[in-house]
This record gives structure tokens, C-alpha cells and sequence, in this order.
């Protein structure tokens, strides 16, 4: 699937997206398989509280299942307007 | 309904004829520009990120909404991303209504959700450096009210 970042969440993990190719069931198996991988990850996936997860360009939250999704995107919290 | 979601600046006075030019339904049309403004002072730019292809989506299910809440003939939706300067013009809504309750209420809903729930990331640029602008706490509060 493809991994997508934005703001400062891109700037922490160093790129804008990715592709991660794995067997994961939620949200949550995706981060804690990143935060494994580099401690860059580990600075992005800190503080869960202030990051926000889309599933195919749709809000969603870290419990969701990801059967069937193509693009995972994280990002803080929007400052639209 | 229109969203656009555009790098180029828009033309205020243009955008405002074309939606409530030829209206005979709407009684009343109400329009809000959001402007880069300096709050600290010494602001000079401001860079807006977004996710294309999930800010229109999100735009246009949240004009529905307000279409679909609200007794509305119309309602326009225009935000900007890229490089922006003090005073440029960031976004705009409008809305065509019967009656002017309708349109107020609309349009503070579509600025209240496309607040902080448009996939957009504003960065102030200062003398002093850059950095993300936060989300308020009272922007999440604002939503409590519809």
C-alpha cells in the first residue's frame, strides 16, 4: 500500500510518501511496524494524540482495520481556512 | 455547488458577481474571504501543504452537508495552497440562500468543518525562522455547536 505524510510529520519521517509492502491488520500494526524501522520513525509516531490517519482519503483512526486499503495517509491535526 | 482548489490567487469581486449574478430565488448571499494576516508581527509568508485528491473530497462533502442542512440555492468554496504573502487572499465561501438566516448559518458552518476537516497545513514564514501552524482547541469546540 502506499504510505503517504504531510506537514510536519513528512519533514520528521523525511519523505512524502512510501510504499510498505506487509501484512498488517490496523492502523496501529502500520505504526509500530515504522517505528521499528528507524528512530526517525520513532520521532513522526512520538505522541499519537496529535496525528490524524486517512484511509483511501478518508478520516479515519488508529484501530481501523486495513483490509482492502491502497493509500494509508498520517498528518497532524488540519489548519484549513 | 463549486469547490475549487487552486495554487493561483482568485478574484474576489469576479468570484462574488459570478455566483450572485442572475439570482431570483436567493434573497440573500453571504460571503467570507479568509486573509494571510501577521499576528505576532513579523509574518512574511505563509505556505499552505495539502493532499490533493482528498481536500476536494472532503470539500465536497462538506458543502453537501451545508446543502443539505440548510435551505440553500448554492454554495462556493474556494481555498488556495502553494506560497502566499501577507494579505494575499487564502480562501473564500459563499452561499445563495432564500432567507439570510440560512446563508450566515451555512456559511459559518462550511468555514467552521473546512478549519479542521480539509486535509490543509498552514507554515508561517517570520524573520525569525518557520514553523506549523497548531490547531486550536477552540477550532474542535466550533464543531460541538452544529
Amino acid at each position: 500500500m502506499d504510505v503517504l505524510y504531510f506537514a510536519w510529520v513528512r519533514e520528521r519521517v523525511g519523505l512524502p510518501r512510501e510504499v510498505i509492502d506487509a501484512n498488517l491488520n490496523t492502523v496501529m500494526d502500520l505504526v509500530e511496524l515504522l517505528r521499528e524501522r528507524e528512530e526517525r520513525y520513532v520521532l513522526a509516531f512520538a505522541d499519537l494524540s496529535v496525528l490524524r490517519v486517512a484511509l483511501d482519503q478518508k478520516l479515519s483512526d488508529f484501530n481501523a482495520p486495513l483490509t482492502d486499503v491502497r493509500e494509508v495517509a498520517f498528518f497532524p491535526p488540519m489548519t484549513g481556512g | 455547488m463549486r469547490v475549487v482548489v487552486q495554487e493561483a490567487p482568485f478574484d474576489l469581486g469576479k468570484e462574488v458577481e459570478k455566483f450572485a449574478g442572475g439570482r431570483t430565488l436567493s434573497g440573500a448571499i453571504v460571503t467570507f474571504t479568509g486573509v494571510v494576516r501577521d499576528v505576532n508581527g513579523g509574518l512574511q509568508a505563509m505556505e499552505i501543504e495539502h493532499y490533493s485528491g482528498m481536500t476536494e473530497t472532503a470539500l465536497l462533502e462538506i458543502a453537501t452537508k451545508a446543502e443539505s442542512r440548510w435551505s440553500l440555492e448554492d454554495c462556493l468554496v474556494i481555498h488556495r495552497y502553494g506560497n502566499l504573502v501577507l494579505g494575499d487572499m487564502i480562501m473564500m465561501v459563499a452561499t445563495a440562500a432564500r432567507h439570510r438566516k440560512d446563508a450566515f448559518e451555512a456559511a459559518e458552518y462550511l468555514m467552521d468543518y473546512l478549519k479542521s476537516r480539509a486535509p490543509f497545513w498552514k507554515r508561517e514564514v517570520t524573520h525569525n525562522g518557520s514553523g506549523w501552524v497548531a490547531s486550536l482547541e477552540d477550532d474542535e469546540t466550533a464543531l460541538s455547536r452544529w
